[in-house]
């Protein structure tokens, strides 16, 4: 088998996992079983289609596959009699058999894909849980990538998604096919879980960028799959098209020491501009729905900050009216200290001071708050109070890159007195609940 | 004549491509484009974004905006090319180079009845 054949296999065995582990679980109703009905059924694959050449639907022939398989193999068990190899027979299947397990498959499929995303999101697990159980079940990475993802060994993350498999299985998972409501509940769930993945590849730092990507790639093409499942969800399109935006900068948000290059200091010919032209149609499609949320909310706001070619034609007026709106569907202190720097540009810096003053027992531990802060104090010229804000900023700081981001504040702020604040750092405060 | 070469695949397949899968791909169709321009017969060439990012107007009335392509189907409509060919069987011929160079999906050739080039570029 060439490589070039198995690199395809690889890929059509990964398109097809969702589909076909979640046909599976519902037949099997254990996780464990599916999985590994699966994997034998990709093993029959690798054996069968570079000589048979690919099935129609490889999803089809997966799950008609694994679910022979492993009935065989309860068979065997109870009888204690070899049947005979049946590869042969298990390859000759023909296009009607496709068809049909097609149509088995067709009314459930988006259920079952949502099932299999949604028992990751137990709200028993741990976020870190959750992720790295999707990222192995859904996904189908290997523990030794997802380990290497997370920057933890691979004995650790094997522990850890057994440990979250153990706790799934104890919770229970609902298989009957879920109501309305419950639907969209599941929606939210699964949502909120993919801009986990997403906000984990997201924040890595300039040094373990790189490593941290896929989470990033893998979070796109787990959106990209529950839009295409449900198409009419303004808060699914939202969400797609923000962790769209954020990404196509990703090009652009380190300097070749590592450290964190500020939204407005970017160069923005190495953002991606098709990522940008999809993550806008997105967010136009979905703003037609009238039907508003947060991750709408915060799409709109990445996309104006995609649509300026420069950081001057950035329009910091329609960008403090959406964290304005924001606000309202989910209040936090970060989401108005980022307006908070929306206020600065717009109405100068001491409507800004005004704003964020009663957050500050809130945030009396947050590095950024002290930060945005120093920065609108050196606006206004007290720069004493500054610079005591910004060593309290220094002191607060989790990691060495968010000292280096503060200092990188006060050095340019030392230079040029701009105004700046927490949206250089692209990461939205505000967190999916 | 003018025939249209229509891209289809499945879009699961294609999204799963890594990077890297995708930019040999891309590749591997470029030397078939290439050569198609030295001979002066290539017109527009599309490679069009997810169907996520589609919307449907159904010409109905009043029109409706539905989210989504058009066609519910497994494979979708995922870029074309236009071609100056002599006829079908040459359009088929050049559907076979790119096939080669992409294997999978479909392509729907379909002659080409008004033309205009236009003027944009991206």
């Amino acid at each position: 088998m060439s490589e070039a054949d198995t690199a395809w296999i690889e890929t059509a065995l990964t398109s097809a996992r969702p589909q076909a582990v979640g046909a599976l679980l519902r037949y099997f109703r254990d996780l464990d079983t599916a999985e590994e009905a699966f994997q034998n059924a990709c093993l029959r694959a690798l054996k069968t289609w570079p000589q048979n050449g690919p099935p129609r639907d490889p999803a089809a022939w997966l799950i008609m596959v694994g679910r022979n398989v492993a009935i065989d193999e309860v068979r065997r068990a109870r009888k204690q009699t070899p049947l005979p190899e049946d590869d042969q027979a298990i390859s000759d299947l023909d296009d009607a058999e496709g068809a049909l397990a097609e149509r088995l498959d067709g009314s459930h499929y988006r259920d079952d894909i949502l099932r299999l995303m949604f028992i990751c999101c137990h709200p028993q697990l741990p976020a870190t849980q959750q992720i790295a159980l999707a990222l192995r079940i859904v996904s189908g990475l290997t523990v030794k990538q997802i380990a290497r993802a997370f920057l933890v060994s691979d004995a650790a993350m094997e522990q850890r998604i057994t440990r979250a498999k153990a706790k799934v299985a104890e919770a229970g998972t609902p298989f009957e096919t879920p109501g309305a409501v419950e639907r969209s509940e599941r929606l939210a769930g699964v949502a909120a879980m993919i801009y986990l993945i997403f906000n984990e590849g997201y924040s890595a730092s300039g040094d373990t960028a790189e490593i941290r990507k896929p989470l990033c790639e893998e979070a796109i093409r787990l959106a990209r799959l529950l839009l295409r499942l449900f198409q009419s969800e303004p808060e699914i399109m939202g969400l797609t098209a923000l962790i769209l935006l954020q990404h196509a900068r990703s090009a652009a948000r380190f300097a070749a020491d590592g450290t964190l290059i500020l939204l407005e200091d970017q160069d923005r010919s190495l953002w991606n501009s098709n990522m940008i032209a999809e993550g806008l149609a997105l967010i136009d499609k979905a703003m037609r729905h009238r039907r508003s949320g947060p991750y709408q909310i915060q799409a709109a706001i990445a996309a104006l900050h995609a649509r300026a070619s420069t950081p001057e034609e950035t329009d910091w007026t329609q960008i403090d009216l959406l964290y304005g709106a924001l606000e309202v569907v989910q209040p936090s202190p970060v989401v108005t200290l980022n307006r908070a720097v929306a206020v600065s540009k717009v109405r100068g810096p001491q409507a800004a001071l005004d704003l964020i003053e009663p957050l500050a027992p809130k945030l009396a531990n947050y590095f950024h708050f002290y930060g945005v802060r120093g920065a609108f104090l050196m606006q206004l010229g007290r720069n004493d109070e500054a610079r005591i804000a910004f060593d309290r900023a220094i002191a607060l700081a989790n990691t060495s890159a968010e000292a280096a981001h503060i200092r990188m504040h006060i050095d340019r702020l030392i230079r040029d007195n701009q105004p700046e604040g927490a949206n250089g750092n692209a990461k939205q405060g505000a967190k999916a609940k | 004549m003018l025939y249209a070469i229509l891209c289809y695949h499945d879009e699961d397949f294609v999204g799963s491509w890594s990077k890297d899968q995708d930019e040999a791909v891309m590749k591997k169709l470029a030397v078939v484009q290439d050569k198609l321009t030295q001979q002066g017969r290539l017109g527009p060439v599309a490679r069009l974004l997810p169907t996520t990012a589609a919307a449907t107007l159904r010409k109905e009335d009043p029109p409706l905006v539905l989210d989504g392509p058009y066609a519910e189907t497994k494979e979708q409509l995922l870029g074309f090319y236009i071609v100056d060919c002599k006829n079908l069987d040459d359009a088929l011929d050049v559907a076979r180079d790119l096939g080669a160079a992409n294997p999978g999906g479909a392509y729907e050739v379909r002659p080409v009845g008004v033309f205009r080039p236009g003027g944009i570029s991206q």
